[in-house]
């Protein structure tokens, strides 16, 4: 049995209307523990003044340096004391969930179990970078609900200058799109890398985001350092027959306004038998018409992924998007793998070596160049990378004819 | 005796495998299509002809352990026991017995878990912790969330858009919500209120100086402490500078106002990823429930329903009508903050005599 709980009549009217309601969340939470009876004091305190009253500190667990988001109230009486004693201390443990985020009702039971003896019970699925928020325990408990959670098989997720938890699409496990085994991609990158996760001390984040296919569910192209993206080489899979059938059920008039002429590369033409004709050559995999035809068109069968490098959001340059960096890499065999762990490994040692602090790798290659970032992790140019070549003049080019001669070598050997 | 500290396992992320649901598992890189039996819905087919019906519910996101417990008993219940989670935090029930799809659904609709989210519908918003949690908001962000949604519920239990729509909220102007069909955002009005007595003591005054985009601080002896100073000319008040500094306090109850962009979108469908741009603004921030906000993003959305083509996403959309004839369908005031004048804003103005009428 709780403490008496505050009067909170602006968070009260959180609870009216059609949606699930947290505050009602809060207020059941609340008839069980002082702590969320006072994290509703600070809440509503908030709303009243429309202030917020966390300030961070530093909390960790044992042999990790990052992971644990600390809170303490700036809330204070006069004497100096919290206003809100039991949400004084409010941290929240990040913690890394399965890679695709599947769970069985045990696993999340047993999460509940622990959080409800060690903290508030409130818990979010899941944070911005993807992990399990875990809100709201005393500095004494952070380290028992972490041991709990690692005993059940569950890691600390990233926080800080540090490799950050990632992300990989639902893909393999239930979709017809997926072009990639997104989670073993996820999981071979974040697990090669959890040192740089848990001991942090790159420049700035680094995150890697998983989709198995163009439409990006994921949002990797602009929310991650490092978008993996699955694709296709080869020819779109066509079932002719079920391209007729879905225009003979949506007319040709409804295929011709919302899928042909909707292909950026005006790639696809409708004969007059209603079966589709692809120019595979300018498909850019933009997914749109299978999207809209899944059953009758699916990606290629020689699948694997483009790899973008340098999404960030705003701070000090404003929104970047990744720049694609490998227009295609298979992703079949173990070395298949091992080879994007390597690329992986080479871009976050050029970026601990030469970003500035607090600079995003996507900055740090704004400021230096594309060219410079490729020589540095061992890239080579490539067509794919620009969206056209450069329109100005101003730079020296002393050096055409060796780098001619790199191309030639590189088309000789077969690349 | 002194017992052995704990060391953390360093276990990384978790395989799912175990976790998944036993189709989803069997049928791993094996399905061949989908469609959508209602909103809320999904059904996908397998190479093999076994299916699996998705049932996407909207969650609070901030969720106790007993809304935790029932969606669990109602897995268990009325489920396979196997869920996952979106990226816009709803919860996903599969089940392989297409006669489990209707109790579901309806036990979910009893206990106030709207069923949709699918297809052409406005997604769930993507959210942060504002005051619940952060330590720089401006605002809230599930008390922002749980107002918007509940006006825009039916929006999401139908599939009556022209395609998605995926919003966002951020609590202060870093925007952690991310890019948006529709994205809410605190846009900060004023310069930081600064606390030169604290600088010296709170802050490493070189990292706050290169945290600014625009050059406006430096350090300076105020009131005999060395503390930092803005050039409030330069200064675009984008609070930057207050997380590695809190006495640079950007914060303000009666300044801080909300923006509205349009137009973000990641995926590469149709048209290349684009990034949302600015369309309304010193919107006020008003808790509990910011009717304002409510009342702009409903007309926009009203707006994109009834004039975009099938498929078009917002961003889409705009692109073929023109930025024009958008903020004459919205009513909004277009002004001289429209106009971008940061780097690379040459791309956005209009070069060419392509002008609608």
């Amino acid at each position: 049995m709780a403490k008496k709980q505050h009067d909170t009549p602006n968070l009260d009217q959180l609870e009216s209307g059609p949606w699930p309601s947290f505050v009602t969340g809060l207020k059941r939470l609340a008839s069980k523990n002082d702590m969320a009876v006072d994290l509703m004091g600070q809440l509503e305190s908030s709303y009243q003044d429309k202030k917020g009253y966390w300030k961070g500190g530093t909390v960790g667990v044992r042999g990790y340096g990052g992971g644990i988001i600390p809170r303490f109230t700036e809330l204070k009486n006069e004497d100096g004391t919290p206003k809100f004693p039991d949400a004084a201390e409010f941290h929240t443990l990040r913690v890394m969930p399965p890679a695709g985020m599947h769970y069985d009702t045990d696993t999340l039971r047993k999460m509940c179990d622990i959080w409800e003896r060690h903290g508030s019970g409130l818990i979010a699925f899941h944070g911005q970078s993807g992990d399990i928020m875990f809100q709201g325990a005393t500095t004494d408990k952070v380290q028992d609900a972490f041991d709990e959670l690692n005993d059940m098989g569950y890691d600390l997720g990233g926080a800080g200058p540090a490799v950050r938890t990632g992300m990989s699409c639902v893909g393999s496990a239930r979709c017809e799109h997926s072009c990639a085994n997104e989670q073993k991609i996820h999981r071979n990158l974040v697990n090669n890398f959890l040192d740089d996760m848990h001991r942090p001390s790159l420049p700035y984040k680094f995150k890697f985001k998983v989709s198995g296919c163009p439409n990006d569910c994921m949002n990797s192209i602009h929310r991650s350092d490092f978008a993996v993206i699955g694709t296709w080489r080869d020819d779109i899979k066509v079932d002719q027959a079920e391209v007729v059938n879905f225009v003979n059920d949506k007319g040709r008039k409804y295929v011709i306004d919302s899928v042909v002429s909707r292909c950026p590369t005006n790639a696809l033409s409708l004969n007059d038998d209603n079966t589709l004709d692809i120019d595979n050559r300018n498909c850019v995999r933009c997914m749109h018409c299978i999207n809209v035809m899944t059953k009758a068109l699916s990606p290629g069968d020689d699948k694997g992924i483009t790899l973008l490098i340098g999404g960030k959001r705003t701070l000090k340059i404003g929104d970047t998007m990744g720049t694609v960096i490998k227009p295609f890499m298979k992703m079949e065999t173990e070395e298949d793998y091992e080879a994007l762990v390597e690329i992986a490994e080479n871009v976050i040692d050029f970026f601990a070596e030469n970003a500035l602090e607090h600079e995003r790798t996507g900055e740090m290659i704004e400021r230096i160049g594309l060219v410079n970032f490729l020589e540095g992790v061992e890239i080579d140019v490539d067509p794919n990378m620009i969206a056209s070549p450069r329109q100005s003049s101003y730079v020296r080019m002393d050096d055409w004819a060796e780098e001619v001669e790199k191309w030639e070598e590189r088309k000789a050997s077969g690349e | 005796m002194a017992e052995a500290l704990r060391m953390p396992i360093e276990s990384g992320v978790p395989d799912p495998m175990p976790l998944m649901h036993p189709t989803l598992k069997a049928n791993f890189g094996e399905w061949k299509y989908h469609d959508r039996p209602r909103p809320g819905v999904l059904r996908h087919v397998a190479n093999n002809g076994d299916q699996v019906w998705t049932v996407r519910a909207g969650t609070q996101r901030q969720m106790d352990v007993s809304t935790i417990r029932l969606l669990c008993d109602i897995a268990d219940q009325f489920a396979d026991g196997h869920v996952r989670f979106t990226i816009r935090s709803n919860i996903e029930y599969m089940v392989s017995d297409e006669s489990k799809v209707k109790p579901l659904i309806d036990k979910l609709g009893e206990h106030g878990f709207p069923v949709g989210g699918t297809g052409p519908s406005v997604a769930m918003i993507s959210h942060t912790q504002g005051w619940l949690h952060c330590d720089i908001p401006g605002t809230d962000a599930s008390g922002v969330v749980k107002s918007l949604m509940d006006e825009l519920h039916d929006d999401f239990t139908h599939e009556n858009m022209p395609n998605r729509v995926h919003m966002t909220t951020s609590c202060c102007q870093i925007n952690c919500g991310g890019q948006g069909d529709i994205a809410i955002n605190i846009q900060y009005s004023k310069p930081p209120t600064i606390n030169h007595d604290l600088v010296a003591n709170a802050c490493e005054r070189p990292t706050v100086v290169a945290r600014c985009p625009v050059a406006a601080i430096r350090p300076a002896m105020v009131n005999g402490k060395p503390s930092l100073e803005v050039d409030e000319k330069k200064c675009i008040c984008c609070g930057a500078c207050y997380p590695p500094c809190p006495p640079m306090q950007i914060n303000s109850p009666e300044n801080n106002k909300l923006a509205i962009w349009v137009g973000g979108k990641h995926s590469n469908a149709r048209s290349k990823p684009m990034f949302h741009k600015l369309v309304a603004a010193d919107i006020p921030n008003n808790p509990p429930r910011w009717p304002e906000v409510a009342v702009i993003v409903k007309k926009i959305l009203s707006c994109y329903r009834e004039d975009a083509k099938d498929w078009e996403r917002i961003g889409d959309w705009v692109e073929r009508i023109g930025w024009p004839r958008f903020f004459e369908l919205t009513e909004l005031p277009f002004t001289k903050f429209h106009i971008d004048d940061w780097r690379g804003a040459r791309k956005s103005l209009n070069a060419s005599t392509h002008i609608r009428f």
